[in-house]
């Protein structure tokens, strides 16, 4: 029961550890992409 | 006193020691790209360094070059100094950081990134550019160097399955980091700059202490697995594939099997072929199709170049762990082959759309090239010295930094010097690449297992 516990608690903290990582470098990349996208469309006007 | 300042000070470089980054039961590996990330949209930066060429030409004009002003042929130099170093660090960097492990390396390559860009600063400050030309360029350099090799061991230690989409994921960021630069690079200008003071001194400023920042953290972040881990459920192949060797070679002895150089020439090969044309994107695409591609859409078309550099470079690595690495390469020498001499045919026709899709799709392999190559070191000569291996092999990087701008500069020179259209001034270029794709071919296709002398004995790999 304890060791399940653990595993738990484990895991929930790597879940908001993962998340909180991949935003930190996502969220910016997702920012340059879309002002880069932005700027890519006017190749086709 | 003294005692007790050194013991914190101890402390401190021993929290950046590869003891202290080892993983505790429980740990994510996924947390591991994201700290590599953190390194590579950083560094990546250089590829957009061109967006502070035209103001710092203007620091005293204001509004146009003063005489005194700097020239854009001076400062192209920083740009090729600081590839020259970064080669050059990740070749001499190499062993040192597989023994210190990433965060050291990492927090080395921070301090000197974002100090470059904080010396570079003063330089501008005064108005000399050999500061320029030390901080970004030398010290700079060094930090895209360490930063760009620091990750990638351990990458392959944690994706033992996948390497290479791991090391792919990472130096995706290194393709993706302009896209953030550039924008981010022109908005800060723009809020430090006053009618009379053109502000990219402070911008330098801000974007030094964010790098730093931002690379930091991935050091803080960053962990190598404990000796003998293995992902859930992972079962080392029994019979390994043919190029993929379960035994260690050591950095020195690399240096001396005929793998490595035709690795390099690999490498160089494939990079060549895409920085040439890359670098000319812009002026290629309204020279070849004139009246149809304007200026304001030639930098859409590079900024849509930029997007499927970054994407090949994961998806062409992780389909390297599918269809192996030698594949992949084949792939790309005769794919690019292809691509490359059809390209006059799309201007001769004025097709744009399929010009365009052309090009995305060189690019990607471009950028592909540079993402698999860790995977493929680590298929020949093992994991244990993989990062040092790597660093010695981006002297190719350096070397196709020369030779595919000379190449595609000179030719179209040339040619428009002896009365070729503009419009058809590349066609040359595109064939001759497509001969050094081929070349790559055959480079390629003399890969083989490395000779088991070269294999460190059982007995030297557990000490």
């Amino acid at each position: 029961m304890t060791e399940a516990k653990h595993h738990e608690d484990v895991s929930d903290s790597n879940a908001i550890k993962l998340f909180l990582a991949w935003s930190f470098v996502g969220i910016p990349l997702a920012w340059g992409i879309y002002k880069t996208l932005a700027n890519a469309v006017l190749l086709f006007h | 006193m003294a005692t007790a300042a050194q013991a914190e000070s101890d402390g401190i470089f021993h929290w950046l020691d590869r003891s202290h980054t080892v993983a505790k039961p429980g740990f994510s590996r996924w947390l591991v790209p994201p700290a590599a990330l953190c390194v590579h949209l950083c560094i990546g930066q250089v590829y957009a360094f061109s967006v502070f060429n035209l103001p710092l030409t203007k620091l005293i004009g204001i509004t146009q070059s003063a005489p005194d002003d700097w020239k854009l042929t001076e400062l192209g130099w920083i740009f090729s100094i600081a590839i020259v170093f970064l080669g050059l660090a990740a070749a001499f960097t190499g062993t040192w950081l597989d023994r210190v492990g990433p965060r050291k390396a990492m927090f080395l390559a921070a301090l000197c990134f974002g100090g470059g860009f904080l010396i570079s600063a003063l330089g501008i400050y005064l108005h000399q550019l050999w500061i320029l030309y030390l901080g970004y360029g030398v010290i700079g350099g060094c930090g895209l160097g360490i930063g760009y090799i620091s990750p990638v061991k351990t990458l392959i230690t944690w994706f033992p399955d996948r390497p290479g989409m791991a090391t792919g994921m990472a130096i995706m960021g290194f393709g993706g980091g302009a896209l953030i630069a550039s924008p981010l690079s022109v908005w800060l200008m723009q809020q430090f700059s006053t009618p009379t003071h053109i502000g990219v001194m402070e911008t330098f400023v801000v974007l030094g202490l964010i790098y730093m920042f931002f690379m930091m953290m991935g050091g803080v972040i960053v962990r190598v697995p404990a000796p003998g881990w293995a992902p859930e459920g992972y079962v080392a192949p029994k019979q390994p594939k043919k190029l993929v060797t379960d035994q260690e070679v050591h950095v020195d002895q690399a240096l001396k099997t005929p793998q490595f150089y035709l690795l390099w020439l690999v490498l160089c090969l494939n990079v060549t072929a895409g920085i040439g044309v890359l670098g000319q994107a812009s002026a290629m695409s309204q020279e070849m199709f004139p009246g149809r591609i304007t200026a304001i859409a030639a930098s859409g078309f590079v900024g849509l170049l930029s997007i499927f550099n970054m994407a090949g470079r994961f998806f062409w690595a992780s389909t390297s762990d599918y269809i192996g690495r030698k594949n992949t390469y084949y792939t790309f020498f005769l794919l690019g082959i292809a691509l490359y001499a059809a390209v006059p045919w799309t201007g001769h026709t004025g097709n744009v759309i399929l010009f365009v899709a052309f090009y995305c799709v060189i690019i990607s392999m471009y950028g592909g090239g540079f993402a698999t190559i860790p995977a493929y070191l680590k298929d020949i000569f093992g994991t244990r010295y993989v990062g040092a291996i790597h660093g010695r092999l981006l002297t190719a990087w350096s070397a196709a930094g020369v030779f595919g701008p000379v190449l595609v500069n000179y030719i179209r020179e040339y040619q428009i010097d002896h009365g070729v259209a503009k419009a058809d001034a590349y066609s040359i270029t595109m064939y001759i690449m497509a001969g050094l794709l081929f070349i790559g071919f055959i480079c390629n296709l003399l890969m083989h297992p490395v000779h088991e002398r070269h294999h460190i004995k059982t007995e030297e790999a557990k000490a």
